[in-house]
């Protein structure tokens, strides 16, 4: 059989794979630049008998997904910036209740209300525990809709092997584009391995009572379970970092960016090409774990990194950290939904090499 | 010999920590003969609010889910969509309710969320010392209205009768407000907190049972003057009965 393939918007694309991958439950609020996506679930999850909301509020929406997930069920939502401010809430009850789920983020421009063009500046948000307590949760951020519907499938797998949310980190551009797409094969739930965690059905089994918490008012305990998640943590790190690279080797320099800024970041490196300079692409697709021991090898080559952002430079103090003072750190970024073009790129990289 | 009156097997047999004279231990027992009559001990899920009570897993011996405060009624709506034929409790207080968690509450109860809500009004917040709450009556005293609540002048606002806030609402199908200050108020509650649960599990959308709650230690009395105390101040004003009732059993 031919594979399917269709012209889909990010958020749309998003959407269908989130269906594909046995999403059971989607809970949102209307918020642009994703509202695509909320009408994509209404009709199709509503189309296939599973649970839609829209919700009161993100708030509202993110507990939602809490409760559908302490059921076993593969849970989503979405929002963008502002709203996932909103939810910090409940991802931070979420990691301290070893819950998985998928939060989608079609990143805006802030702080505040902001604007509705493309951003990057909830790159800190995501990768650092948005919301109060000690904890991470995998973030994955795709460069095209190709890989925005890729990402999602695999977020729900992800989710359900590592008991955590993991977050899509995408951005307006990704979410409102067109691309051709093929769409992962559909997942059959009920073929999903059983959660012995998870509440429910107790009479199947008589087992003891699951109950799904993060509270503990025993210090010595409370520890234990953060160390326990932080171990956790350093076998996410060793396991499932995820980048792409191009050129980096002979490099004179390495461009790093993640998503939007990561396409035009390539634009500017065959333009580059062009005029005889190596300029190489370094896209960490998980932003947390960080791919912090490649480009620590390749600083300790002697590489040089220009990193490029839609926002006022948040990743590059994850490059400067990988690079640990062994390869010079630039940076170069626009912000407030102003997306930087290949020209500015490539000549500031120009600027850096003398050329 | 036939046994007519013992501890619910849906209630674990230890000592609570919640205060002399509290109404929960009472409520928590409510709640498991209720649900061992019916015989959902295996199929039921108690959602864990935040206050005195989110310690009810400690309790309820069956699965439980504790959520953010006030976002209760959220994370039930959850729960209860996975497991349309479980019975899902949804345990609150009054702060977690009616403060925090209006907007879940209000809702949850409009989409007529098939879960029932087990409201706890001791007009305080009890966790947390004895502050406001949004149920505290005018003139009461609390940590945060030292000077009792002043709706006006201080700018304090009137105490909620969510009840009868929720039941202007179309998901609303039963709601009823109950006390556990005297034995036949106690079998009162318990009649309506049958009510409410088989409803849920015949789907007839949201119910809720509110009950009046002494709070002894934050009003700072002896339990037998707090019991008093609701009785001659609470019940003005959190009029007791069924204050909706549009079940199916009701229009016949």
């Amino acid at each position: 059989m031919a594979e399917e393939k269709r012209l889909m918007k990010g958020n749309e694309a998003i959407g269908e794979a989130a269906v594909r991958a046995g999403c059971m439950a989607y809970f949102g609020y209307p918020i642009t630049p994703q509202n695509e996506l909320t009408a994509y679930m209404a009709k199709h999850m509503l189309d296939k008998k599973r649970t839609f909301i829209q919700a009161e509020s993100e708030t509202a929406a993110i507990n939602m997904v809490f409760g559908a997930a302490s059921t076993g069920a593969r849970a989503m939502t979405s929002s963008s910036s502002p709203g996932i401010s909103l939810k910090q809430e409940g991802i931070s009850y979420a990691c301290g209740a070893d819950l998985p789920m998928v939060i989608v983020n079609v990143a805006r421009s802030g702080p505040g209300l902001g604007g509705i063009s493309p951003g990057q500046a909830d790159y800190f948000q995501s990768t650092r525990g948005g919301g109060h307590g000690d904890y991470f949760h995998l973030v994955l951020a795709p460069k095209s809709v190709q890989e925005a519907a890729d990402l999602t499938y695999k977020a729900f797998a992800l989710a359900d092997k590592w008991r955590m949310p993991v977050m899509i980190l995408a951005d307006g551009l990704i979410g409102q584009m067109m691309e051709g797409v093929v769409l992962p094969p559909p997942v059959d739930p009920a073929s999903l391995p059983a959660k012995p965690w998870a509440v429910g059905y107790q009479d199947a089994s008589h087992r003891p009572n699951n109950h799904v918490t993060s509270i503990n008012l025993v210090p010595a305990e409370l520890e234990a379970l953060v160390k326990a998640r932080f171990k956790r943590y350093e076998e996410i790190k060793a396991t499932e970092v995820r980048y792409e690279e191009v050129g980096c080797e002979d490099a004179d320099l390495i461009l790093v960016g993640y998503g939007t800024s990561s396409r035009v970041a390539l634009g500017a490196i065959e333009m580059a090409k062009a005029e005889g300079i190596k300029l190489g692409l370094f896209r960490p697709i998980t932003l947390w774990p960080f791919p912090a021991k490649r480009i620590g090898e390749l600083a300790a080559k002697g590489k040089k990194f220009l990193t490029v952002e839609m926002s006022m430079g948040q990743m590059v103090e994850d490059v400067r950290l990988a690079a640990a003072g062994k390869g010079e750190v630039y940076f170069y970024g626009r912000c407030g939904g102003v997306i930087p073009t290949e020209d500015e790129v490539l000549a500031e990289a120009k600027r850096l090499l003398g050329k | 010999m036939e046994l007519v009156y013992g501890h619910p097997k849906s209630l674990k047999s230890v000592q609570t920590k919640y205060c002399p004279g509290c109404g929960h231990g009472v409520i928590h027992r409510l709640v498991c003969e209720v649900i061992d009559e019916l015989g959902m001990q295996e199929k039921s899920v108690i959602m864990n609010p935040v206050g005195c009570s989110i310690w009810a897993d400690l309790y309820f011996d069956f699965d439980s889910v504790q959520s953010p405060h006030g976002r209760t009624p959220a994370a039930a709506t959850g729960v209860k969509r996975m497991l349309p034929d479980h019975l899902v409790v949804c345990y609150q207080g009054d702060g977690d309710l009616a403060a925090i968690g209006t907007a879940e509450i209000v809702h949850a109860a409009n989409r007529g969320e098939k879960f029932t809500g087990i409201f706890v009004n001791n007009a305080i917040y009890g966790m947390t010392g004895g502050q406001m709450a949004p149920t505290t009556l005018v003139g009461q005293k609390a940590t945060t209205a030292p000077y009792g609540r002043d709706p006006v002048d201080a700018g304090m606002g009137y105490p909620i009768q969510v009840c009868e806030l929720l039941a202007t609402l179309g998901g609303t199908r039963y709601l009823a407000r109950g006390a556990v200050d005297t034995p036949a108020n106690v079998r009162k509650t318990k009649q309506y907190i049958k009510k409410a649960f088989e409803a849920q599990l015949r789907g007839e959308g949201f119910g809720m049972v509110e009950i009046l709650s002494p709070c002894p230690t934050n009003w700072q009395m002896k339990p037998a003057e707090a019991v008093e105390w609701l009785e001659q101040n609470m019940m003005n004003y959190y009029k007791l009965g069924e204050i909706k009732n549009t079940l199916e059993e009701a229009k016949k």
